[in-house]
């Protein structure tokens, strides 16, 4: 049976009095890719966000409903943020790594967590590498800096990090939206993969893509979730006439 | 689209057959007004560059005779008789009656007394003329470690006066670079925007404050206090005054540092915030080491103002010239003795010149600093962030 790992209640978002998420209610299965799809500004990078709570860095967003992962709302006063995003990782739409070594921006995560044995580290990093089928392409220039890696690998090693804390749900913004044809099938067949051991929700403008590796589909438009589904059913039988005016490029 | 476009502006020219309604572009025309801006822009450039040129070329030209000390004496008669007519502290009188063995307030009074009459045995017969010899021995007074350019026997240890330069500098970086480092640290990461609002424009108004008020301020309110705390024995010394000049600094490193770490992509923010980091964590293993290349200039400029600081060395270092590493002692450094000396030196003296030599080294020195600040900031620091 697939539990639910996440799911949302009558969730509203709030930008100081814009209203950008409305009636949100979704359940995202455990080990599955599930995609947001929609037009650009509908909300769906909005509500990726606020499932580990990246939004409260932005001033004046509110939220209101339910947002549960494993059953617990991420919202309550008492809840550890930083452990959430623990749980909760994040791979975003421009590869971000840090201007440190490759090594060293694998090992960051492990290393705020308290793990200092060498050893053990360099474990870590070579299985995070290797989960994100990019070790044999940086194995012999660990010392070097992450930034002269080309865009494709960046965001490999972006999502390598985020593998390295060992999360159980990996959060990707547009992943694959500014790499070349070549790097997006390599990232979609990481993805595919890591769908085994991580429940993965995916924003994508790309449909072939979210057709392709996704398993549930939700589209979303003007902050409204009008269609969830089996993304099958969504691409081939979807039952709203918006989802199927955008799905066929009638807009968006 | 091209196609179509080319097809559709030819069938324009082509049906719409005046050229008036066409820009010209045929012609070169000559534009008075970009002419004159770039030439006055050009001039005033170049002006501005030829007025540095001619600062480093005078302050090294009136520093070399210091190494002239090949040639014979080169002064003629009528220099030696102006020399001799000039004005004197009024202890001429005084050494003539009494002999030449006693330290006299300098130069003139040296000459005289070499002048009319003879040299009493063992005494330093060297006048402070411009002479060779002179020159010499200055240059051989300048590992030693006193300082006492106005004596019969003038040595110039500038090597005291660079040794306390460079301790009082590394105190007030010692005090200044963490503090405002870790001011502009928390300006950037942790305060909120109208505390941000507040404390940025408050340190950078210090940058702005004149440096006399800070040595008055460490002369009379600091000194005490510190040597309450710590009860050393000599009131003034490089503590006080690299404190006071460390005070001057903040400012400057406080806000290039802030710069340089507003600067740091607010996606390594946001990224180490999703691995799971605190917020501290984020400032100080991600924020912090990515803009270690502007803070590294930064402390390089709060150097450079430490460095030429005058004002504050002279009112609260007490202003001795001892060569001591202890930082509780007075110390001299090298702009102060520029300040309090050249305005009493004898134009074109051994002195005079000395300290044009202190003037280079400043030069040089600062020339180093900027140059290390290029080489290492853009070379090493950046290949290394950069990964280039």
């Amino acid at each position: 049976m697939i539990l639910d790992k996440i799911h949302t209640e009558k969730m509203f978002l709030y930008y100081s009095e814009k209203v950008a998420l409305k009636d949100i209610s979704i359940k995202i299965p455990e080990k599955r890719v599930t995609a947001f799809i929609g037009p650009s500004g509908c909300g769906k990078s909005t509500f990726l966000r606020s499932l580990n709570r990246m939004n409260d860095l932005i001033d004046g967003v509110k939220i209101e409903g339910k947002v549960m992962i494993d059953n617990i709302n991420i919202y309550d006063k008492n809840i550890d943020v930083v452990n959430l995003r623990k749980k909760v990782g994040m791979v975003f739409q421009k590869s971000n790594p840090f201007a440190k070594s490759i090594y060293e921006n694998i090992a960051y995560g492990p290393k705020i967590n308290g793990i200092n044995d060498k050893k053990q580290l360099e474990e870590i990093v070579e299985t995070a590498l290797k989960n994100a089928a990019i070790w044999d392409e940086v194995k012999d220039r660990l010392g070097d800096s992450a930034l002269g890696l080309s865009g494709g690998q960046q965001q490999r090693l972006c999502i390598a990090r985020t593998l390295a804390v060992n999360p159980e749900i990996v959060l990707m913004d547009e992943p694959a939206s500014a790499l070349d044809p070549l790097s997006t099938s390599k990232i979609e067949e990481l993805i595919v993969q890591l769908k085994e051991h991580y429940t993965i929700v995916i924003v994508t403008h790309n449909m072939q893509q979210a057709a392709r590796i996704s398993d549930n589909t939700a589209f979303f438009y003007l902050g409204e979730l009008i269609e969830y589904d089996k993304t099958k059913t969504i691409f081939t039988n979807p039952s709203k006439k918006q989802t199927e005016d955008y799905i066929t490029g009638r807009f968006g | 689209m091209t196609k179509k476009n080319k097809v559709k502006s030819s069938k324009a020219q082509g049906s719409d057959s005046q050229p008036s309604d066409l820009i010209d572009i045929t012609r070169k025309r000559f534009r008075v007004g970009d002419f004159l801006a770039e030439k006055i822009i050009k001039g005033v450039a170049l002006l501005s560059i030829t007025i540095i040129v001619l600062i480093f070329f005078f302050v090294f030209r009136e520093a070399f005779p210091i190494f002239n000390t090949s040639k014979e004496v080169k002064k003629s008669p009528t220099e030696l008789a102006k020399q001799d007519t000039q004005e004197t502290y009024g202890a001429v009188t005084d050494v003539d009656s009494k002999g030449t063995g006693q330290e006299t307030y300098g130069a003139v009074a040296d000459t005289l007394v070499k002048k009319d009459k003879t040299p009493a045995k063992g005494t330093y017969t060297v006048n402070a003329g411009s002479g060779t010899d002179d020159n010499k021995s200055a240059l051989n007074t300048m590992l030693t470690k006193d300082w006492v350019p106005v004596s019969d026997k003038p040595r110039y240890g500038i090597l005291s006066l660079i040794i306390g330069t460079f301790k009082i500098t590394l105190i007030s970086m010692l005090f200044a670079a963490p503090l405002a480092i870790l001011a502009a640290l928390y300006t950037a990461e942790f305060a909120n925007k109208k505390m941000k609002e507040i404390i940025k424009p408050t340190i950078e108004l210090l940058a702005g404050f004149p440096s006399v008020v800070i040595g008055f301020f460490a002369l009379m309110v600091l000194a005490t206090f510190l040597q309450n705390i710590f009860h050393y024995s000599t009131r003034l010394n490089s503590f006080v005054g690299g404190i006071a000049m460390g005070i001057a600094a903040i400012p400057i490193i406080f806000t290039i540092t802030e710069d340089a770490l507003t600067a740091v992509p607010r996606s390594f923010n946001e990224a180490s915030l999703a691995l799971g980091a605190s917020k501290w964590q984020t400032a100080f293993f991600v924020i912090l080491p990515a803009a270690t290349p502007g803070i590294f200039a930064a402390i390089l400029l709060g150097i450079g103002r430490v460095f030429g600081e005058t004002m504050i060395a002279l009112m609260a270092t007490g202003n001795a010239a001892l060569m001591d590493l202890n930082p509780f002692e007075s110390v001299r450094t090298l702009a102060a003795t520029i300040g309090a000396e050249m305005a009493e030196v004898v134009f074109g003296d051994t002195h005079y010149n000395v300290l044009f030599l202190i003037g280079s080294l400043l030069f040089v020195f600062t020339f180093i600093l900027n140059a290390i600040a290029e080489f290492y900031v853009k070379g090493k620091l950046m290949k290394r962030i950069q990964g280039k």
